[in-house]
């Protein structure tokens, strides 16, 4: 192999090893900041020794016996230098840890809670939102820290000092590495699924010609779900999550036209939806069903995507069903944006009335006076009512409430559509 | 990217045998790994080619249909994976823990990339350019 080969080939074991072996010595040395600084280490002494021993059979078990070495001498110094600090707990677990005489067995029964306990240390709510994304996708998605400030288009500096605070943050206040159980575990495990939606969306709003990494968060957060998913198999809200990332996923090639504009969901080719994500996500959906529990957040959202994704066309689209979904949504998280797609729902279900009936009770609602999706699905609703001189005043009021250009353009064109008198 | 990874038939596959049963364990611990590894899209595997068809178009766009079992084992598929992965290196990584599927049978299993749409258009190739500017203002 040449020096090159065996640093790709370094590059692939340090993509599928690295949160495990972090996640290993982060048990043993109790501090993930440590953890990763060992982690290291090892991959340098790969990239010295193996361009001349060759990649040994077991790349993974190589990585964590030369890394665990150091650090049982790390905490057997911690120890000796903190006496009054004992902690005899500690030294014993590394002890038994380099004892272990098939690397490979222990390896396996621990390393899926340690990766587990790593994945809530990174997504403590102790930290800020922006540490945990960077924290999580440094860890345990082994991104590199100018691949992540690439990612979110902020100066590497900036990305390595958040983690730099980050691991600080926990050191200082003693976070430990365990997995949260009980009543603590539902509140932490909405960290979690919060951070990786958060990748999720931050890769799913990425633009055309934007850097590959953007849209490449899509992919890092699937495979952060989907592993998390394998870790607590029983919670059902990861599964929930899971799905809601695979079908949005599935419409990728779908949503954006050649010039880079978004396409509406309805208007979507769905010839170019990614069936075999499809299937996953109502693989997942079933998963998260067969757990018996009520539906979360993300199993509801994903409840409704999964009937947009079951439609070969629009045509076919059964609103009924969503529209129930998101009475569910509504009565999870009420927020009058939720209230607004099911007001659209109901119009597609129930007819324009219905819908409108609904839409009107938001007339009234603060945080959408300047919501200019609010005026413009009213608009939609009075056309199909025969009511042109109304729906022409909503659409211009919409188009006067929005940002986006390309937007204000096609409320205009709606409201020249109804007809009438020009002002 | 995504890879299809296929692994070929032999004699024991086309015979509609079973595989040894500590195959069957360590292929199933080793799809468990892909699995929890948020890796594995799909995998399937194929029945054996007499169970098949072939539709031969001819070049005056004629079909026939002939029926399996076919001849050339070896190139014949009987099961495939998809992986979802960051480079070509990684797949043959994770290839490389995968046990024998012909159990002590020399047999070779093939890496091929999926094609994306980007694959077809003009953003990749200025993606690329973009990619080799940066290089050659970092040497």
């Amino acid at each position: 192999m040449t020096a090159t080969d065996t640093h790709r080939a370094i590059d692939a074991v340090w993509r599928i090893e690295s949160a495990r072996l972090i996640a290993g010595l982060a048990r043993i040395v109790r501090d993930v900041g440590v953890a990763e600084e060992l982690a290291q280490d090892a991959l340098v002494a790969a990239l010295e020794q193996w361009p001349l021993s060759g990649v040994p059979e077991n790349p993974g078990a190589w990585l964590m016996a030369t890394a665990k070495h150091r650090a049982i001498d790390l905490v057997r110094r911690r120890k000796m230098q903190e006496r009054k600090h004992e902690d005899v707990g500690r030294v014993l677990e590394a002890e038994r840890a380099e004892a272990a005489p098939d690397i490979d067995a222990s390896l396996d029964d621990d390393i899926g809670d340690d990766l587990l306990r790593l994945v809530f240390m990174a997504c403590h709510p102790v930290l800020s939102t922006e540490a945990r994304v960077a924290l999580t996708l440094r860890l345990l998605g082994g991104l590199t820290t100018d691949e992540i400030a690439r990612a979110f288009l902020v100066p590497e500096p900036t990305i390595a000092q958040r983690i730099v605070r980050a691991k600080r943050t926990l050191t200082e206040k003693q976070v430990p590495f365990d997995v949260p159980r009980g009543d603590e575990l539902v509140e932490r495990l909405t960290s979690v699924l919060e951070v990786i939606y958060l990748i999720f969306n931050e890769g799913y709003t990425a633009t055309a010609g934007d850097d590959w990494m953007r849209p490449g968060l899509c992919e890092d957060a699937l495979r952060l779900g989907r592993i998390v998913a394998e870790l607590m198999p029983h919670e059902s809200e990861v599964h929930g999550l899971v799905s809601l990332m695979e079908i949005q996923a599935s419409r990728s090639k779908a949503r954006v036209n050649k010039d880079g504009e978004p396409i509406l969901l309805l208007d979507q080719n769905r010839a170019l939806w990614d069936q075999l994500l499809i299937r996953r996500g109502l693989a997942a959906l079933d998963r998260a069903a067969k757990l018996g529990s009520q539906r979360g957040r993300y199993a509801a959202q994903a409840a409704i995507a999964a009937c947009h994704a079951r439609a070969v066309e629009a045509a076919e689209t059964d609103w009924k069903r969503i529209a129930e979904f998101y009475a569910e949504l509504a009565a999870l998280t009420p927020s009058p944006v939720i209230e607004l797609n099911r007001a659209v729902a109901v119009g597609m279900a129930f007819g324009p009335q219905a819908g409108l009936d609904l839409a009107d009770v938001l007339e009234s609602e603060p945080s959408l006076k300047d919501y200019h999706l609010l005026p413009s699905v009213r608009g939609d609703f009075l056309v199909k009512l025969g009511r042109a001189e109304e729906a022409r005043t909503e659409f211009q009021r919409a188009a006067a409430l929005t940002r986006n250009a390309r937007e204000r353009q096609l409320l205009l064109a709606r409201a020249q559509a109804c007809g009438g008198a020009t002002p | 990217m995504r890879v299809m990874v296929i692994v070929k038939a032999n004699k024991q596959s086309e015979a509609g045998e079973m595989p040894s049963q500590k195959l069957l364990a360590d292929m199933g611990k080793f799809n468990d790994e892909l699995i929890k590894a948020g890796v594995m899209l799909a995998g399937e595997g194929l029945a054996a080619s007499s169970k098949g068809k072939r539709v031969r178009f001819s070049k005056d766009g004629k079909q026939t249909v002939i029926d399996g079992p076919f001849a050339e084992t070896k190139e014949l598929i009987a099961g495939f994976w998809i992986w979802k992965v960051k480079s070509m290196q990684e797949a043959i990584d994770w290839l490389k823990r995968c046990p024998n599927p012909h159990d002590q049978e020399a047999c070779e299993i093939e890496i091929r990339q999926v094609f994306e749409a980007e694959d077809f258009g003009p953003e990749l190739r200025e993606q690329e350019m973009r990619q080799r500017e940066k290089l050659a203002a970092k040497s």
